[in-house]
Order: structure tokens, then sequence, then C-alpha cells
């Protein structure tokens, strides 16, 4: 990200941010209105910088917005809104449409995802009928049977439970991609290997877990 | 009819293909409007009950196709004892909830991304007209997962008046009902993007 500034109207959302991600898990606190979710959509190409760049794999998200989108999976917090297909095997085959991939080739890939995340047994299962914790895995499932090369993750279990936030954090840090993870779990960002602390929009702390969470938590109080 | 509510069963009626189902359907509701008699309409739900059988659905999920109609039911029942005779209301009102059960039964024993792709083979032709058949039958699922979504809101908005005791604020619940679907909606044209609808 090079010297990215972006606006919502008259509200100036991220001031002159620049930095590079390469490490395989970086995680990103801030309170709300701190310009967390509109760094992590800048990272795939839902936002578009006003000014600056914010390249991919040397894919600029301005120019090459659906290649970026190829690499780069997105969670969003609520899976509701994520899950755009009535059962789960369909949510999953949605994903996979643009891979022309066989009939035969598409069941066997889904049938492989779903039992891997658990919901082998919900395939024909309607998806609204799931608990929040199996979307978010069906959420989850459906963006990683692309083989993204790189997961953001915007506050994946905010509406989750204590268990099932656990279950989706361990699934998280088994994953092979690279991960950014925008959250206010503080907990869970102790096992990563960079945190990004936001504050007013620009890049206030960015370090290892536990100095980025005790600057945070030094922020809130104010000690 | 848009519950979305595909039920895995080994029957025949889930083995015929979706297009095949889809041109069925489109002749039984037009054979339904020619139905005309008590005794007509009579042979029609024992035809559809049958249907619903040969399909394996349990008498729960055939009563959840025709339940959102009830009141729509009731409306038209009325208002057509009032305009013609007992034997006339009762066929026109039994052709409605028929034409509504045979469509919920399509959608329940044929999984939406085959009725998906026999759309889009349909809409083919209209191509040359600047349709796209992919979009098309997309919108067709997102309307279809977008009910339990959008009755989800509701309900929340309607405990919220509850809660606030304004149950009967007509205003109290349309107003955050759109606001909660509005934001859905682009939440959902979010997601869409980020999974490469786009593309």
């Amino acid at each position: 990200m090079d010297k990215v500034n972006h606006a919502y109207d008259e509200r100036r959302v991220l001031r002159d941010v620049q930095v590079t991600l390469t490490e395989r898990r970086v995680a990103v606190i801030g309170a709300n209105g701190s310009g967390k979710s509109t760094f992590a959509r800048l990272l795939n190409g839902l936002v578009v910088p006003d000014d600056g760049e914010v390249r991919v794999n040397g894919l600029s998200t301005r120019t090459d917005g659906a290649a970026v989108r190829r690499q780069v999976g997105f969670v969003f917090t609520d899976p509701d809104a994520q899950i755009v297909m009535p059962t789960v095997a369909e949510d999953v085959a949605f994903s996979l449409r643009r891979r022309k991939l066989s009939r035969d080739d598409t069941a066997r890939l889904v049938a492989e995802h779903l039992d891997t995340f658990g919901l082998g047994g919900h395939a024909d299962h309607p998806a609204h009928l799931l608990s929040g914790g199996q979307k978010q895995l069906l959420a989850l499932c459906s963006i990683l049977v692309t083989q993204p090369q790189v997961l953001v993750c915007d506050e994946p279990t905010t509406l989750l439970d204590l268990a099932n936030s656990r279950r989706i954090t361990e699934l998280l840090a088994g994953l092979s991609q690279q991960i950014v993870l925008v959250t206010h779990d503080l907990d869970a960002v102790l096992s990563y290997e960079r945190v990004l602390v936001f504050a007013d929009g620009t890049i206030v702390y960015d370090g290892p877990p536990a100095d980025a969470v005790k600057q945070y938590r030094m922020m809130i109080t104010g000690t | 009819m848009l519950t979305g509510a595909y039920v895995a069963r080994p029957s025949p009626l889930h083995h015929l293909p979706a297009g095949g189902k889809l041109a069925a359907l489109a002749v039984a509701c037009t054979g339904l409007l020619m139905v005309r008699t008590p005794a007509g309409v009579g042979v029609a739900t024992a035809a559809v009950a049958g249907l619903y059988v040969v399909g394996r659905i349990r008498p729960a999920e055939a009563w959840a196709q025709v339940r959102p109609l009830r009141w729509f039911v009731a409306a038209i029942l009325t208002v057509q004892l009032l305009i013609t005779d007992v034997p006339a209301a009762i066929s026109l009102t039994a052709r409605i909830v028929l034409a509504v059960a045979l469509a919920g039964l399509v959608t329940l024993t044929t999984r939406t991304t085959d009725l998906m792709a026999a759309m889009e083979r349909a809409l083919r032709p209209l191509r040359r007209l600047g349709v796209d058949p992919a979009r098309v039958a997309l919108l067709m699922s997102l309307a279809i997962r977008s009910v339990p979504v959008v009755a989800g809101i509701a309900r929340r908005v309607r405990d919220a008046q509850r809660a606030r005791g304004q149950e009967r604020s007509i205003r109290a619940f349309a107003v955050p009902l759109v606001v909660g679907v509005l934001r859905h909606a682009d939440t959902l044209g979010e997601a869409l993007q980020a999974r490469g609808m786009d593309d």
C-alpha cells in the first residue's frame, strides 16, 4: 500500500497509509471507525483508494481488480451477506462457476471441502437453517474452495459465541494462505506475526502482537 | 414457492430434468386456467396431491409451500363470494393455491443450480437483445436466497418494536425494515464482487 488516502463523502477514513505485508499472519486492531474495514476492503479491490496505490503480487487493485480478487479471498463479518445460494453445497459450487469445471469435478471438490469444514452432512440443507457458526464455516469454505493465495477476514468472529469464535480462529490458524485478520479479539492476535493498530485512519503502531495489544490498551484506557 | 427449500429425496420427480419440470409447470398452470367445475378442481387437487406423494414430500413441507397464501386466499375468497356464486369462488381460489403448490413442488424437487442452468439455456436466444442469461438466473437464485434473510430482518424489527411498545406503528416497522434490506443488498453486492461476479 503506497500513500493511500480514502474518504467516504466528507469523512476521511484513511490517511497516508504506507505498508507492505509480507508476513503469513497479519492482524489489524483498532476502535470502531478507525479505518480497519476500509483497509481490509482495499486489499482485494472492493474499495479503490482515492489517492495512492494498492498492489497485490504486483497487480494494481485499480486496474486489475478482478485478477486481484481471484488471488485474495474476503470473509465478511455477517455470513448471511456472503452466502448467495439457497443450499449449502450450491453456495460452495457457486464459487467454482468461473473455473468451468465438469459437473462431476465440481461435485467432488464441493464434497471434499464440505467434509473438511465439518459440513458434509449439511450439503443439501437450506443455508439459512444453519447455526451462526456453521454459516461462517460455510462462508469460509466457499472462499477457500477457490484456493486464494491470501485471505482477508473482516471481523469474522464478531457475531459468534465463544465456542464458534474459537473454532474459526483455530481453523484460520491452520490454513496455508497468508491471512490478514481484522478483529476485536485481542487474544486471537497474540499468535500472529505482525499486528497493525489503527486510529483515526492511520497506522499508529506496527509490530509484534504483545507490544501492539499493550499499545492499544493504553490508547483505549489512557494509561 | 420462494423458500429455496430443496429437499433431497430419492424420488422420480427429483431425477427429472429441471427444464422439463419448468415446462411441465407452465403447461399445468395453463391447464388449471381451463378447469372451471368443482369436479375438475377436485381432480386437479388429487393430481397435485399425488405428485407430492410421488415426490416423497412430507405433509408439513407441502403445507409450508401454501401457508404464506392463507391471508391472500381468505381475502380473494371473500371478494369472490361477494361477486359470484360459491362453486365459482371456491374453484378460482383453489386454482391459485394449486398453481402455487405446483411451483413449490418444482423448487422442492429441483436444486437451484439446476433451475439456474435450465433458465440460462432457455434465455440464450435473448442474448441478441442484450439479455445476459447468467445474470438473470443469478438474480432468481438471489431472490430465493434473500427470502429467509428478509424474513429474519422483519422478525428482528418486529421484536424491537414490541420491546419499545410500538407494535401498532407501521412506520416503526417499515423504516427499519427498508433500511435493513437496503443494507443487506449493499453488502450482498459487495460479497458478489468479492466472489468474482465482476469477472
